[in-house]
């Protein structure tokens, strides 16, 4: 089980609490997580990834075991705690503004 | 009982505002999306309570949402704007050309007819509709073969702002980009042209009176007599008695005639509505005064509304989507300012009082007279 934390505006448009549980098949990669994520929640296509490019839209953050992760390729596997599910994977909108 | 829902969008969410017809009590609701910003939202005239959304944020782009019951419950519907074939490209603003790129919906205009029929203006501009009630969307390519490659942002984006259908005939849709101008379509949306004649952009454009580069900012029109258009420009009030073959200036009077949006009277298709701006380096009003001007001639002798409101010190823009008309007896008319205030005259714009002062900044205004 993949634990995915949600930023407060994509729980609200999700409709889930802090966290999300995933069931991901074969390895725990950015991209499939992402997938899965969207496949289980499609409100959240388009808002996370571009829809066309599945690029990560500028300002939005991979965070997970103390780590960012927002610059690793889709099929970069996730660590080990993420996997397993002893920590979460969290998905960050970044600081801006003023 | 009959009475409006006045659908405001604003930086930080969208708030419905509902009166019965003596529009003298109001209840507010909102904010819905609370934190998104709300560039437009709108009803279908076929069916009331069909409401449409445009929900975005730097953060996560853009969303639809569609509402069933007249704005108390919202579901998100189809996101997914991807412009026919390769994109091509535009004029930039270092004279290059770029490519387009989705960035928002500036417009959501529903079809007269049909309430899973709706049509977004985008940014960067194009024209896209809906046929299942926004769940999926599909760009109307001919639009940008007008020239397109022609077309360059303005200091908002080049963004496609402004809708008309016409209620005589389904086929022709008016739209307005800035900074392209205005087009005219006369088969449904398959092949557009600029309507632009007459348009003057000297502090603009290189050839004031270019086909397309105009910086048009808002088209209204009466549905009584749907060829006469009424257009606020960057700069100038102008008029179309041709469905825009050819534009003339009217804004006579007025103390200025830069300005954003521009509204229709429901019954009286020569009453027309503006809000001057002092320039557009100084986006608030002439002297600090808000005045609403009203036209009862169609144009060129102007007349300030100002019984209720503020005369002094007062620094708030009117954006291009913030007028708007109800359909009641006597008309209705309503604005929104960049202060958060909205206002609103029972009167035809004889007198005015706020509905609500502290809402975010408000980016459109939309009104439904309700049976």
């Amino acid at each position: 089980m993949i634990r995915v934390v949600l930023p407060h505006h994509l729980r609200t448009l999700a409709q889930v609490s802090k966290e999300v549980h995933l069931q991901v098949e074969g390895p725990t990669t950015l991209g499939s997580v992402l997938d899965t994520l969207e496949a289980q929640y499609p409100m959240l296509r388009g808002t996370i990834r571009d829809h066309l490019t599945q690029q990560r839209r500028p300002f939005i953050r991979f965070f997970a075991c103390g780590q960012d992760l927002s610059h690793q390729p889709s099929d970069a596997l996730l660590p080990d705690a993420v996997a397993m599910g002893t920590e979460p994977f969290r998905i960050v909108g970044a600081m801006a503004g003023g | 009982m009959n009475g409006v829902r006045v659908l405001v969008g604003t930086r930080k969410g969208a708030f419905v505002l509902t009166s019965d017809a003596k529009r003298e009590r109001w209840d507010i609701s909102g904010p819905h999306f609370a934190g998104w910003e709300i560039y437009h939202l709108n009803g279908s005239p076929a069916a009331p309570n069909r409401l449409y959304a445009s929900q975005s944020t730097g953060w996560f782009g853009q969303l639809i949402q569609r509402s069933d019951d007249g704005g108390k419950t919202w579901e998100p519907v189809g996101n997914k704007f991807a412009y026919d074939g390769t994109p091509g490209t535009h004029q930039w603003y270092d004279g290059t050309q770029h490519p387009w790129e989705f960035k928002r919906v500036w417009r959501l205009e529903p079809s007269l007819t049909d309430p899973d029929t709706v049509y977004a203006g985008v940014e960067d501009a194009a024209l896209f509709r809906s046929t299942d009630g926004g769940q999926t969307w599909q760009e109307l390519p001919g639009l940008r073969a007008a020239k397109g490659h022609l077309w360059q942002p303005g200091a908002g984006g080049m963004c496609l702002h402004t809708i008309v259908l016409d209620p005589s005939d389904p086929k022709r849709i008016f739209a307005a980009i800035s900074a392209a101008g205005a087009f005219r379509t006369d088969d449904g949306g398959q092949t557009w042209r600029p309507i632009n004649h007459g348009l003057k952009s000297p502090y603009e454009l290189p050839d004031a009176s270019a086909e397309v580069g105009h910086c048009v900012h808002n088209i209204a029109m009466h549905p009584s007599r749907p060829g006469v258009l009424f257009m606020q420009k960057h700069w100038d009030v102008m008029r179309t008695d041709d469905a825009g073959e050819s534009w003339h200036e009217v804004s006579g009077n007025l103390p200025s005639d830069f300005g954003f949006p521009i509204a229709v009277h429901a019954h009286e298709p020569n009453t027309i509505y503006v809000v001057p701006i002092k320039s557009d380096s100084e986006h608030y009003p002439p002297e600090g005064k808000l005045r609403v001007y009203r036209s009862r001639t169609g144009g060129d002798e102007w007349e300030a509304l100002t019984k209720g409101l503020p005369q002094s010190d007062c620094y708030v823009n009117v954006l291009r989507s913030a007028l708007a008309v109800d359909s009641l007896d006597s008309c209705g008319v309503y604005f929104g300012t960049t202060g958060g205030q909205v206002y609103a005259s029972a009167d035809s714009g004889d007198s005015w009082r706020p509905i609500v002062r502290d809402l975010p900044a408000v980016l459109s205004v939309e009104v439904q007279t309700l049976p």
